[in-house]
């Protein structure tokens, strides 16, 4: 299976990844020889097998509703590229 | 045309937890910015989500609540899409599997009338961080403590068919998550939140109309009223031949209109999948049973109670029971006051005019169950009348003290020694001796009618203390004569 | 003083023949000489180090402490350590301090251990050679023109080179076999679950296991004690209670059946590299095993499916590299959107982006289930031939990759055939069971590495194995030549 340029403009769009012109045609052929890879896939027939996602098959453990952590803003704050008051500043959200 | 408006609703309820859906921050409106976060909530690299055990006991408790199917296995998926507000691009939340199956609600309209509405499922998941749009620089703050914060969704089937059910459906579920204790049920606060699909088809189709999205709609009143302009929009372009763009819009109150969300417009493919960094919840039967059995009354059997043992009609029972706190308020002040009826009476009456007035809720109340209790009580014993009455709780309301202590002070209490009575009339008919002779000589109708006049004359001279239940009889019989 | 194991330098250490001071002294005095060529370190935090080998050395005199006590490891720069610097081999990450601790760096400190830096890696852990990394490719202290392999090839060469006794790596499609088969040390992939994952920056969750690197199984059988084990901060993490990995080491292998599965030593296996495995594989006959051959049918299926399930896992993974709240943040943004995709088209790495873009292609409305859901089906079936095999044998030995380490550059143009390189590897991430590297010979020089995979939980049984192997073999004891010369 190959994927065409607007594909990947789309996919790039949707990772939030910004694409060059030159970019667009790298990826474009790179992903069509993984897809080409990915697509052995479906020689096998897997009718009534159950998706595994997790290999121990364990199930969802559970936490006490106790409040365990205090405080600590400003050593979080400390790896953010801009703040103010407290706040992680991005450029304007526009709803 | 002729139109059949076809709603459904999202309602996001926050979960009373003391602490998140996956981590062990704090949970609390109101706190500064970011102070209430740790890896977890603020998408640390290499931080992992655990499941709060108390939110996924709440969801259970309210699948009871609506005769919905418990999943037994549920699965938490990541929705994957970047908003700064959302911080490690994707929200944890439950998509093929969740904890609430298919349940219903019936709900009822003020004019009596019920409708069940099918409820699809309810799910759980994690509710975002804020965005801060007051200035900085020219950029938007983000403030991360709500971020990981327990929600519960619940979504409806499209079975509502006016905005008066939409917001009626909506006042239950209200009702039940605070009657269970697993919501705060605070709406200026956004505990609840409403998203409302609403679309119009022609009566008689059966196929739905495009439909629109009105995200985060937060009051009763707003809901009602955003619906009215939203399916007014949609009727005006239908009519004029026009097609409905399925898309999301916001409700402004103070314009009264929705207009199009065009930053949620970005064709969104969310790429759901199980959240590998969670396990499959498998539920045991006994847990689940377990749950059911500690439900507290729900508020359609608590209305049902009411009629059956305190006699009440079906609409008061209905009106007491539709908040908790208010059903509470009323059986605390009965048990005072015996009797549901005048009790009862009083909560929708009196007490509800002035907590409208004051727009109080009836937790904020400045008049406590057990004294509103006993002002019942000497309304019941004839202490007072019932327009005394009303004067000793507005000064109850300000604070001047109980009920009796009003009565006592400001000397209130009505006259009830018949000889005293007796000796008052006889001083007003002697005062009023044509009128007594007029009386004397006319019809049983004409008498009827005239008799306002002496009791009106009784109680200006007794200032409203004298006790009508005593007065009338005694002065029919004496102006026989 | 860089080739004795864990347990002779601990006792050196009770006995005061050296202070851990001294051996840091050492260690670091060697990085500084030797390193330059290797690049195997991201950031040496020598201050950091020298203030927990004085810590350990007051431990040591009390007569407290472990058997890790005062000895110099590494960590892979993927585990977050609080106060130093940690990038994931990215520009991404190139000024992250982290202000917690992961799990696993918190038990080795706990233990006593000091952590002479951290090692570099290809970028967030995705490569087979560790040419993706921000800070540079990793040499192979076999030779220079060669890869460690990846993505753990700065801790493996690293510990090869003699620059740390052992060291933390973490695989999530072979990432601590592969280097360790390449530069001739032993690795251990524990089993999913038994080492917690908190903390440590994910690259595909379901997969994801970090493990001891060292230069022997003995080596990392001192340090899984000290790593593994239940953690409450990760859901994933295993109640099943942990082995003593060290108190069954010398049981001797008397009767252990050995599987061989064909599809391991079918077309594309270089032929030397099947004759080092198969000599290994009669070293462990002489040693009272028996072979049998057995096969694992899906093990081609392993590459698709995991270059659908891992890319797809760390697409939402690496979200949270947006820019916001830590991380590359590009210049002068215009508006959000070009925050997003500038700040993680600048900060991500080509190999990271084409991952990223396939992982999100795989999970797009309409392809989910061809792709994510028919990989997950695959990954049952892939399992499922594990259990059965380890329902006959005790262990299934193979080799960890078709070739030695490959000369640098060789395979970057072709990402497939790089991927093509962890045939050997993949299925066991797929399927959530340890498995090991363990030395076994060489060819033209360059060490091979074999491959011990056992059942879940079966470190012990893993480490035992290796152990009576090495017991009987030197090829875990042999050094590069560049290492002969350094002065250290």
């Amino acid at each position: 299976m190959s994927i065409d340029k607007q594909d990947v403009q789309k996919i790039a769009h949707l990772a939030r990844l910004a694409l060059t012109e030159e970019g667009a045609d790298q990826y474009q052929h790179s992903l069509s020889s993984v897809l080409a890879l990915v697509e052995q896939m479906q020689s096998v027939n897997t009718d009534g097998v159950e998706p595994l996602s997790n290999p121990l098959e364990m199930t969802q453990r559970l936490r006490d509703d106790i409040v365990t952590e205090e405080n600590r803003r400003d050593a979080f704050l400390a790896n953010a590229p801009q703040t103010e008051a407290g706040l992680f500043l991005v450029p304007k959200v526009i709803d | 045309m002729n139109w059949e408006v076809v709603i459904g609703l999202e309602i996001h309820t926050q979960l009373s937890t003391k602490s998140k859906l996956f981590s062990g921050a704090a949970v609390g409106f109101g706190a500064e910015p970011n102070t209430q976060t740790t890896l977890v909530d603020l998408g640390m690299p290499g931080a992992l989500p655990v499941l709060n055990k108390e939110a996924l006991r709440m969801a259970v408790m309210f699948g009871h609540a609506i005769d919905a199917e418990i999943g037994m296995t549920s699965v938490f998926a990541r929705k994957n899409y970047f908003y700064p507000d959302l911080p490690k691009g994707y929200q944890t939340s439950q998509m093929d599997h969740p904890i609430v199956g298919i349940g219903h609600l019936d709900v009822t309209l003020e004019d009596g009338t019920t409708s069940r509405i099918g409820i699809t499922r309810a799910h759980l998941e994690e509710d975002a961080g804020k965005s801060l749009h007051e200035d900085f620089q020219g950029m938007t703050g983000i403030d991360l403590n709500r971020s990981s914060t327990p929600l519960l969704e619940i979504v409806s089937e499209p079975d509502i068919r006016s905005a008066k059910e939409a917001v009626a459906y909506v006042k239950m579920i209200h009702s039940i998550v605070t009657y269970l204790g697993i919501c705060d049920g605070n709406m200026a606060e956004g505990s609840m939140r409403c998203d409302v699909n609403i679309s119009l088809r022609p009566k008689g189709q059966t196929e739905y109309g495009t439909r629109t999205e009105i995200k985060n709609v937060n009051s009763f009143r707003f809901i009602e009223k955003a619906i009215y302009t939203e399916i007014e929009r949609q009727a005006d372009i239908l009519e004029d031949g026009g097609r409905i763009i399925q898309e999301t819009r916001l409700y402004d109150p103070e314009k009264n209109e929705t207009r199009s969300m065009r930053s949620k417009e970005d064709a969104n493919d969310y790429r759901y999948f199980p959240c590998p960094d969670l396990l499959p919840i498998v539920l045991t039967q006994d847990y689940v049973d377990e749950i059911k059995a500690s439900l507290p009354e729900l508020p359609s059997q608590k209305a049902e109670r009411f009629q059956s043992e305190h006699r009440l009609s079906e609409y008061d029972a209905h009106v007491l029971s539709s908040s908790r706190a208010m059903a509470d308020y009323f059986e605390a002040a009965n048990t005072i006051a015996k009797d549901a009826k005048l009790t009862a009476n009083w909560v929708m009456g009196e007490l509800s005019k002035l907590l409208n007035q004051e727009q109080l809720d009836i937790q904020n109340t400045p008049v406590k169950a057990n004294s509103f209790g006993e002002l019942v009580a000497r309304i019941k014993d004839n202490t007072i009348n019932g327009k005394t009455a009303k004067d000793v709780l507005q000064a109850m309301w300000e604070g001047e003290g109980s009920a009796d202590k009003i009565i006592e002070a400001k000397g209130l209490k009505q006259v009830t020694d018949t000889d005293a009575i007796e000796s008052m009339i006889q001083t007003i008919l002697d005062a009023n001796a044509n009128q007594v002779q007029q009386y004397r000589s006319s019809d049983e109708d004409k008498q009827k009618k005239m008799i306002g006049f002496f009791v009106g004359q009784v109680m200006k001279a007794s200032q409203g203390k004298a006790n009508p239940g005593i007065v009338n009889p005694i002065l029919a019989k004496m102006l026989k004569g | 003083m860089f080739e004795q194991s864990i347990s002779t330098l601990a006792q050196k250490l009770r006995n005061k023949d050296i202070s851990s001071v001294e051996l840091t002294h050492l260690f670091l005095n060697r990085i500084a000489e030797i390193d330059p060529q290797l690049n195997s370190y991201i950031t040496v935090s020598e201050q950091h180090a020298l203030e927990q080998a004085a810590a350990a050395d007051i431990l040591i005199q009390s007569g407290k402490g472990t058997n890790l006590t005062g000895i110099p490891v590494a960590h892979k720069d993927l585990f977050c350590t609080q106060g130093t610097l940690t990038t994931c081999g990215s520009k991404m990450l190139s000024s992250f301090i982290p202000p917690y601790e992961s799990t696993v760096t918190s038990r080795i400190q706990q233990s006593g251990a000091v952590m002479l830096g951290k090692t570099n890696m290809d970028e967030f852990a995705m490569g087979s050679s560790n040419e993706n990394s921000f800070y540079g490719a990793v040499k192979n202290p076999w030779n220079l023109n060669t890869v460690p392999g990846g993505s753990s090839g700065g801790s493996a060469a690293a510990i090869a080179a003699g620059l740390a006794v052992a060291a933390t790596g973490t695989d999530t499609g072979g990432s601590i076999r592969q280097p360790a088969s390449f530069c001739g040390i032993t690795g251990l992939k524990p089993t999913y679950g038994r080492v917690s994952r908190f903390g440590m920056i994910a690259y595909a969750s379901s997969l994801d296991q970090a493990g001891p690197m060292a230069k022997s199984a003995e080596d990392c059988a001192h340090l899984m004690q000290a790593m593994s084990g239940f953690d409450e901060k990760d859901s994933t993490s295993s109640e099943t209670p942990t082995d003593d990995y060290l108190t069954n080491i010398n049981t001797p292998l008397t009767g252990l059946k050995i599987g061989l599965p064909k599809e391991y030593f079918g077309d594309g296996l270089d032929a030397d590299v099947a004759d080092v495995i198969m000599a290994a594989v009669k070293e462990f006959e002489k040693l009272g095993a028996t072979v049998k051959e057995i096969s694992l049918p899906n093990l081609q299926l392993s590459i698709p499916s995991y270059y659908v399930i891992a890319p797809s896992e760390a697409s939402s993974n690496l979200s949270r590299f947006d820019g916001v709240r830590f991380g590359h943040r590009c210049d002068d943004p215009k508006d959000l959107l070009d925050m997003y995709t500038r700040s993680r088209a600048e900060g991500f790495g080509t190999e990271v982006q084409k991952r990223i873009m396939v992982g999100t292609y795989a999970l797009s409305e309409g392809y989910y289930d061809a792709y994510y859901l028919k990989a997950q089906k695959i990954r049952r079936l892939i399992k499922e031939d594990f259990v059965k095999a380890l329902s006959e044998v005790d262990v299934i030995m193979g080799p960890v990759a078709p070739t030695t380490a490959f000369s640098l550059g060789s395979k970057t143009s072709d990402p497939v055939a790089m991927y093509l390189e962890d045939i050997y590897t993949l299925s066991v991430n797929l399927a959530g069971i340890p498995a090991m590297s363990v030395p076994a010979g060489f060819v033209d020089g360059m060490p091979v590495g074999l491959q011990v995979m056992g059942n879940y939980f079966a470190e012990a049984k893993l480490l035992n194995v290796a152990h009576q192997y090495q017991q009987h073999t030197d090829w875990h004891l042999q050094s590069p030549a560049m290492t002969k010369g350094a002065k250290a």
